[in-house]
């Protein structure tokens, strides 16, 4: 086994480690048969599998999300790909109205267990159309499960959960993560759902990130080690089941909250957060909770402005700073 | 009317009695509408009733279908019960779907009735994918999806039709086709005659218009293109042309369709059709008749008893979200 693993290579492995166990796991989406997916996150699948279990498809992404709905309606586990999440509008009505609602519009007659991946967020330029941190779009529809890995071994593990959750899951794959390396997954490495990681302990403040904001956290957190302050970073790693226990349970000991997402501030997943923090953690703060997220505007184009609208290291030291002065 | 189909007089009594149970189903429904005891709103099916009827017997038991709001009739034909079905309307803890679901939302997951959709033309998308499972399972089933129409204009039609060409999947696209898009005609806002079998031809596939009134004709054009679709030939569309009794929803009287249309499709009435064909063959009249007294008792019956059904469970308002059978998102 390799020593280090790029995120990029997580997605297939996991993909590919699923496939192996369930001949019910099949694939399908644009481009990743032979030509291995746009960002080369399903290499090597066709090769092992072949066509009868990874297809490609048209530029369909109506057809794409409910044909792998009908599939997983009738003994399947599929795993459909849209390629970047801004094309999730696309097909939003089975996001928003089918995939979650089929099973309880029936009174459970219907389970739905497939898998729809997409290419998440900013960070590469790609403007405003194929930039956007999309994960609060689902955020807002009761029914989905929602998973953000950060880390190689995470898509892996969390992968694994996804396929084999009898529940439908969007997961988000981070772009600006796909080059990035970790340590390899053990084998049958399974990260539950709904199991935030606290990857990084602190006494005086938690900053709460997910996916691509994780390691801005966490850098974050060192430059704020070197001025004293000591910081906690929670991984959330899912959206739904959101893991609220482990965030209430890190401010028993901080007292000091902080939200990095990059998704916009109006409607961001830090609010949905923050409210449950207010409703039953308040006695638990000592200083207001702060949000750093993304600017609500789209996402421009230029780096130097892109970076205007992303968090960054620079905007979560500053909040964190101020609010340990409170 | 053909009379080129050779058909067995006592199947085409019981597609006849089917028929006259969803008539008075959707009649029954109609009335528990007025006296309060069915909220929402309904679109009710009542003409239709040859295309559910006919379809599904030239089907299997075990193929899929997928059908839309306006979906009594297939729920009815693939085996629901008029009972759980008007259950169901009545908001009662007996319903089909546990009061969850409603008019529009009629499924019977144990028979592949796998649900009637609300929001035009997403469940083709699902047909396909269901007959793409059909085939990697190798089961020999197909699936059938019934839409309107109205759906014929909408972007998820034109992408199911052609990734299920392209994969030569074993799917029929059936369409009702009652000449009105809700309250517009279809001919007014579609650039083809026909709406549906005009589009067949750019993508590849056989695309047939059939009497949707003839149980007769629509179980033949069926069974024939499902015997297509099970050897491996793909996909077919089917035109079914037929007309609403009522308007599109409970609350359209349907005013803007001239009286002598309407007159010239209500003598061209499915049950009607079906009698004239059973004279045909020889059945006699009573038999006929004792067919519409067991409908009107078995559809009396379940008025009666959903009637008397308890109401939804409030506690089910937090159930069903998940498949472990819960609603919680969070920890």
């Amino acid at each position: 086994m390799a020593d280090v693993i790029t995120y990029r290579e997580a997605v297939a492995e996991g993909i590919a480690r699923e496939m192996r166990r369930d001949p019910a796991v099949v694939c399908l989406g644009e481009d990743i048969g032979a030509a291995g997916g746009v960002f080369k996150t399903t290499v090597g699948l066709h090769k092992e599998f072949g066509s009868e279990r990874v297809w490609d498809t048209p530029i369909s992404e109506q057809a794409i999300v409910g044909a792998a709905m009908g599939a997983a309606m009738t003994g399947m586990r599929p795993v459909a790909e849209i390629m970047f999440s801004d094309f999730l509008a696309c097909c939003w009505d089975y996001l928003a109205n089918e995939i979650p609602k089929v099973r309880y519009m029936t009174g459970g007659q219907v389970t739905v267990p497939l898998v729809v991946r997409t290419a998440n967020g900013g960070g590469l330029g790609f403007g405003a159309q194929h930039s956007q941190a999309t994960e609060n779009w689902a955020f807002t529809v009761p029914g989905l499960k929602i998973a953000a890995p950060a880390t190689p071994a995470d898509v892996i593990g969390m992968m694994a959960a996804a396929i084999r959750s009898d529940d439908p899951v969007v997961f988000f794959e981070h772009k600006g993560l796909f080059a990035t390396k970790g340590p390899p997954a053990p084998p049958d490495h399974l990260v539950e759902l709904g199991q935030a990681a606290v990857v990084r302990e602190g006494a005086d403040v938690t900053l709460v990130a997910l996916a691509s904001m994780v390691p801005v956290a966490l850098t974050a957190a060192e430059r704020l080690a070197e001025e004293d302050i000591d910081a906690e970073v929670i991984d959330l790693r899912c959206l739904v089941p959101l893991d609220t226990r482990t965030v209430l349970g890190s401010l028993a000991k901080t007292s000091r909250l902080v939200t990095v997402e990059e998704n916009p501030y109006q409607g961001g997943w830090g609010g949905t957060l923050v409210s449950v923090v207010a409703d039953e953690g308040f006695g638990l703060l000592d200083a207001p909770v702060r949000r750093v997220a993304a600017e609500c505007v789209p996402l421009p184009f230029a780096d130097a402005l892109e970076e205007q609208v992303i968090p960054t290291v620079d905007k979560v030291v500053t909040a964190v700073r101020r609010l340990a002065a409170y | 009317m053909t009379g080129a189909v050779s058909t067995n007089a006592g199947q085409l009594l019981a597609l006849y009695e089917q028929m006259a149970v969803i008539r008075r189903t959707e009649k029954a429904a109609h009335d528990l509408f007025l006296a309060g005891l069915v909220k929402g709103t309904t679109h009710l099916a009542s003409g239709h009733e040859a295309i559910a009827v006919g379809a599904s017997a030239a089907l299997r038991d075990d193929d899929y279908v997928f059908a839309t709001y306006r979906g009594h009739h297939h729920a009815l034909a693939r085996g629901a019960t008029p009972e759980e079905c008007l259950a169901e309307l009545m908001s009662r803890a007996t319903g089909l779907c546990k009061a969850k679901g409603g008019s529009m939302h009629l499924t019977k997951a144990s028979h592949n009735m796998l649900g009637s959709y609300a929001i035009v033309g997403a469940h083709l998308p699902m047909a396909v994918g269901a007959a793409w499972s059909a085939r990697l399972r190798g089961t020999g089933q197909i699936a059938v999806a019934f839409f309107g129409d109205g759906a014929t204009n909408i972007g998820a039609f034109h992408e199911a039709l052609n990734l299920a060409a392209v994969w030569k999947l074993p799917v029929l696209f059936i369409c009702e086709n009652n000449l009105y898009m809700e309250y517009t005609p279809i001919a007014d806002v579609t650039a083809v005659a026909n709406p549906a079998a005009d589009r067949a031809p750019a993508y590849g596939i056989p695309g047939e218009i059939v009497d949707g009134n003839d149980v007769v004709l629509v179980q033949e054009a069926v069974g024939r293109l499902a015997d297509r679709a099970r050897a491996g030939d793909g996909p077919s569309l089917l035109e079914a042309q037929t007309y609403r009794h009522f308007g599109h929803s409970r609350t359209d009287p349907a005013t803007y369709r001239p009286a002598e249309e309407v007159e010239r499709w209500l003598k061209h009435d499915p049950l009607d059709l079906a009698r004239g064909r059973l004279a045909e063959l020889g059945v006699p009249e009573e038999a006929v008749t004792e067919a519409d007294a067991r409908a009107t008792g078995l559809v009396q019956q379940a008025v009666d008893a959903a009637k008397q059904a308890p109401a939804a469970d409030p506690r089910e308002a937090l159930t069903d979200v998940w498949a472990d059978g819960g609603a919680a998102w969070r920890t």
